[in-house]
């Protein structure tokens, strides 16, 4: 029988826009699920705004992987006709939602170092991957306002919410080591100045971040081992379910359009 | 959701500068930067503002429904408080 998975030759360009890519698409697909179900309706639209602005950077990328790709394949094939190893993103977006602190958290850890990121890809040599980090940077900003003003408070808030989101971050931590790894394929493209060094950007998201938990009344935690492997597709077991629910459609009815 | 933890605020918006804030309704939250977030999260989705007030609705002080006809009614027999007798130029615009 035949697949349904594409096949495309990863250079190293398509490889780092995939990794933005596929970060944007599956955090944004997970707060989707918040949709509904989130403890006030003003925190509902919010999180779907976010939502919303992760699936439109994801949009933006996989256009961008497809032109690079150059042979045909769309948006679409991209997001969603690929295996689970050739998903590239962090294994921080692909943590359940979990309760509310769990969501906030996860929100914070990535959204400031996709902040640093961004600004620092807005002075890529790439126009494309320039353009789009400016827009990106800026609804970025917005997703760490948020996010830790909510942190600050479930920290600094009752005993109940302060234990959630201390455990969150106890359970969150360990996926924070894998946002500043740097390959060889991501060094090629840092020495050609298309990439930002993501490896650079860890004493300032330490700036970053401390401050903010500081302010929450959280403590960093120590953790001697950061879990890593999402960038060469060794995901964990939360991926399949959400490839199972975004692909659906597009596997049960191959180039199904709007 | 308690009125005591996530009191209620009313949301002003500006659509353009210059024109004045309008009340377009209002969130829960619990504070006034949390007010301010759920403000914009709902009620500038689409591009509808550039400036937000939030203002703690019980901070707002409201006439008396059943205060409106010795509050409202005198003014409607008062026609000649209009400026209809006046020809306004083109050139003038609005006023």
């Amino acid at each position: 029988m035949a697949t349904t998975t594409i096949s495309f030759a990863e250079t190293p360009l398509l490889n780092l826009v995939l990794r933005r890519a596929d970060d944007a698409l599956i955090l944004g697909h997970h707060l989707s699920e918040w949709c509904g179900h989130a403890p006030m309706v003003e925190e509902d639209i919010a999180l779907a705004n976010i939502a919303l602005d992760l699936i439109g950077q994801s949009r933006s990328l996989y256009d961008y992987a497809a032109q690079v790709e150059g042979s045909g394949l769309t948006e679409d094939h991209f997001a969603y006709r690929r295996e689970q190893h050739q998903y590239r993103n962090c294994l921080l977006v692909e943590q359940p939602n979990g309760d509310f602190a769990a969501t906030i958290v996860r929100q914070v850890l990535f959204s400031t170092f996709m902040d640093l990121y961004w600004r620092e890809m807005m002075s890529s040599r790439d126009s494309t991957l320039a353009a789009i980090a400016a827009k990106a940077e800026k609804e970025t900003a917005y997703h760490i306002r948020h996010s830790a003003e909510w942190l600050i408070r479930l920290g600094d808030g009752t005993d109940e919410s302060h234990a959630r989101a201390q455990a969150a971050l106890d359970e969150l931590w360990a996926f924070t080591g894998e946002l500043f790894e740097v390959d060889a394929v991501e060094r090629s493209l840092i020495d050609a100045g298309i990439a930002p060094d993501a490896g650079a950007l860890r004493d300032r998201w330490h700036e970053r971040i401390a401050p903010i938990l500081r302010e929450a009344t959280l403590n960093i935690p120590s953790a001697p081992f950061m879990q890593s492997g999402g960038r060469s597709g060794r995901h964990g077991e939360h991926l399949g379910y959400i490839l199972a629910d975004l692909q659906y459609l597009q596997r049960a009815h191959p180039e199904a359009v709007w | 959701m308690s009125e005591k933890h996530l009191p209620l605020w009313e949301v002003f918006i500006r659509s353009r500068s210059g024109l004045a804030h309008k009340h377009c309704g209002s969130v829960h939250a619990a504070d006034a930067e949390m007010a301010l977030q759920a403000a914009r999260d709902v009620y500038t989705r689409r591009g509808e503002g550039n400036s937000i007030w939030v203002v703690p609705s019980s901070a707002i002080v409201a006439s008396d429904p059943t205060d409106k006809d010795e509050l409202f009614e005198p003014a409607m027999s008062k026609v000649y408080r209009h400026p209809t007798f006046y020809e306004v130029p083109d050139d003038v615009g609005h006023m």
